[in-house]
């Protein structure tokens, strides 16, 4: 009924289609946006997988923090329609919005909104679900398996022990450093029980070597409770390395979408000699160092589980910091 | 012969129980409306702030000539209660609580609202994400982090009240162990030009406040220096 009466705002609800062979998300959003630049319509669509990660990239005031909170129920639009599994979360031509409340969403804020009140422990307990009323029985048979599967207080204890918290967790959060409190925010954001997982750049306020670490924490977690996640990032090695996909957003609509390794590259420079004599692969890779070495620069790339060195001038060094992606060209030479 | 020195702690004892009244009452009507003014999206909510703050700069006088209008049984709302509820406003303690009530409001109001207003937006957010409901978020999480402001809001609502004289001259007058509070037991005996007396209850009220500020600033420096949160 859902998708008959929302046909004509949802991307691929067809009448008649069986809800299996529907995507696990179907979003789609319109909302005027009041931004430096002046007045600009939001109209974004898309639909995802079930399991699968989605990374949103784009610059600043594109609209990807609107589009989490429009997911969470906490911005309001004029156009929309939202739904996940066999749950309606939004339909304006229906007069349906489910309150964020009741919503099974995990949501994780660029600056944590960690309650300062409570204990790492306490902050995890108060995510819980409670039993009876708080997750209605239509979204738990949306929740993962692995939720299901688990008693409450052992949810609790997996997860201080997944995320190292262990030691902390009689802590408030004000007694934590940056990268604790972006696990105890993921943790929180996961006792809850979610379909969902969002995460507004949740990485943005660390280090490299923190932000390494905890790209390595998502991981995890995406991997031990099978999680549907929608990741906001301007950090290209994050996307490459979290999503299964991803969407390039720029004035308020979908640019490009596609394979983070295929989309990034794709918008990387043109190679300068390109021609069938010559043919090139071009591959995405993470700067890991960057080393002098006399009158030239050595530096260190990383791609998949290889890293390799390569020599660039100090003009061209000048222009690279580590964590910078690069697209590395090679070409065939006929000897 | 000192018969005229002789503190009666009545007037003192009535003042501390109004305050008393009145600040538990304010503190369960305070709190849903300091709540409401800070996260409601009326756009006609800035009225109601007005008319909340009107007391603060109303001289009480004002106030209470129009209370005193109002609850007159000679009136038609005073007559109603008189008939119907069989209730007496005027020159009784019950009209001196709803009095003071009015008078009070803003003192608890506005800290408390300052506190909400103080609070990250994203608190309350991240704790519906978390599927917990206004009244779950209102105790668990908002409250707590504004222990500071509540205290004060408290406090000060306690000792506005003891400090009232304007309002409840006009809607209370001077009936002993009903309306007789403190700051008018000082105003008889100056009229009665018995000054040694009058001081002694002046004396009281003024280490009373004094302590009472004292305790409210030192609250605040506590949670300012220890509390301070990232």
């Amino acid at each position: 009924m859902d998708s008959q009466r929302s046909s004509n705002t949802s991307p691929s609800a067809v009448p008649g289609n069986q809800p299996d062979q529907r995507p696990f998300l179907e979003f789609h959003a319109k909302k005027l946006l009041h931004t430096a630049q002046g007045k600009e319509w939001l109209d974004i669509r898309f639909s995802l997988e079930k399991g699968q990660t989605l990374a949103i990239y784009g610059p600043s005031g594109a609209g990807k923090t609107t589009l989490l909170r429009i997911l969470a129920g906490l911005t309001e639009v004029s156009k929309g329609f939202i739904r996940l599994g066999d749950q309606t979360w939004l339909d304006t031509v229906g007069r349906k919005c489910q309150p964020t409340r009741h919503r099974a969403i995990g949501f994780v804020f660029q600056d944590f909104a960690l309650f300062p009140n409570l204990t790492v422990r306490k902050q995890l307990e108060y995510a819980l679900p409670r039993p009876t009323k708080a997750i209605p029985a239509s979204t738990a048979s949306t929740a993962s398996t692995a939720f299901r599967a688990t008693a409450e207080p052992p949810l609790i204890d997996e997860l201080l022990s997944l995320m190292e918290l262990e030691a902390l967790q009689h802590h408030h959060p004000a007694l934590l450093s940056g990268g604790q409190q972006q696990r105890v925010a993921l943790a929180r954001a996961i006792a809850r029980r979610p379909s969902l997982l969002l995460l507004d750049e949740p990485l943005s306020a660390l280090d490299d070597e923190m932000r390494n670490k905890l790209q390595e924490y998502i991981g995890k977690v995406q991997q031990r409770y099978h999680l549907t996640t929608i990741l906001v990032s301007h950090h290209l090695p994050e996307i490459l390395r979290l999503a299964d996909t991803a969407i390039t957003l720029k004035h308020g609509r979908i640019e490009s979408q596609g394979p983070p390794a295929t989309l990034f590259r794709a918008n990387a420079p043109a190679p300068l000699t390109s021609t069938a004599q010559s043919p090139q692969i071009s591959l995405c890779a993470t700067i890991t160092a960057i080393v002098p070495a006399g009158d030239h620069f050595i530096i260190t790339v990383r791609y998949a589980t290889s890293s390799f060195d390569i020599s660039v001038t100090p003009q061209q060094a000048a222009n690279m910091s580590i964590g910078q992606v690069v697209s590395v060209y090679i070409q065939h030479l006929e000897v | 012969m000192n018969d005229h020195l002789t503190i009666d702690w009545q007037p003192l004892w009535l003042s501390l129980k109004l305050a008393s009244v009145t600040m538990l009452i304010l503190l369960v009507i305070g709190i849903p409306l300091a709540w409401w003014l800070a996260y409601s999206r009326r756009r006609w909510k800035f009225a109601v702030e007005a008319v909340i703050s009107l007391p603060m700069v109303l001289p009480p006088s004002v106030l209470g000539f129009y209370l005193l209008l109002a609850f007159s049984p000679g009136n038609d709302f005073g007559r109603f209660l008189d008939h119907y509820l069989d209730l007496r406003l005027v020159f009784t303690f019950p009209g001196l609580v709803l009095a003071s009530l009015i008078y009070s409001l803003p003192f608890m109001v506005n800290p408390v609202l300052a506190g909400f207003r103080g609070l990250p937006a994203d608190w309350k957010e991240a704790s519906h994400t978390l599927g917990k409901s206004e009244l779950v978020t209102l105790f668990r999480i908002l409250l707590p982090n504004i222990r500071a402001s509540l205290i004060t809001g408290a406090v000060l609502s306690f000792a506005h009240t003891i400090g009232e004289f304007g309002v409840v001259m006009m809607i209370g007058g001077s009936i002993p162990g009903q309306t007789k509070v403190a700051s008018v037991a000082i105003y008889d005996e100056v009229l009665s030009t018995n000054y040694p007396l009058a001081n002694r209850y002046a004396i009281v009220l003024l280490v009373l406040s004094f302590l009472i500020l004292l305790l409210v600033y030192g609250i605040n420096h506590y949670y300012n220096k220890y509390k301070t949160l990232p």
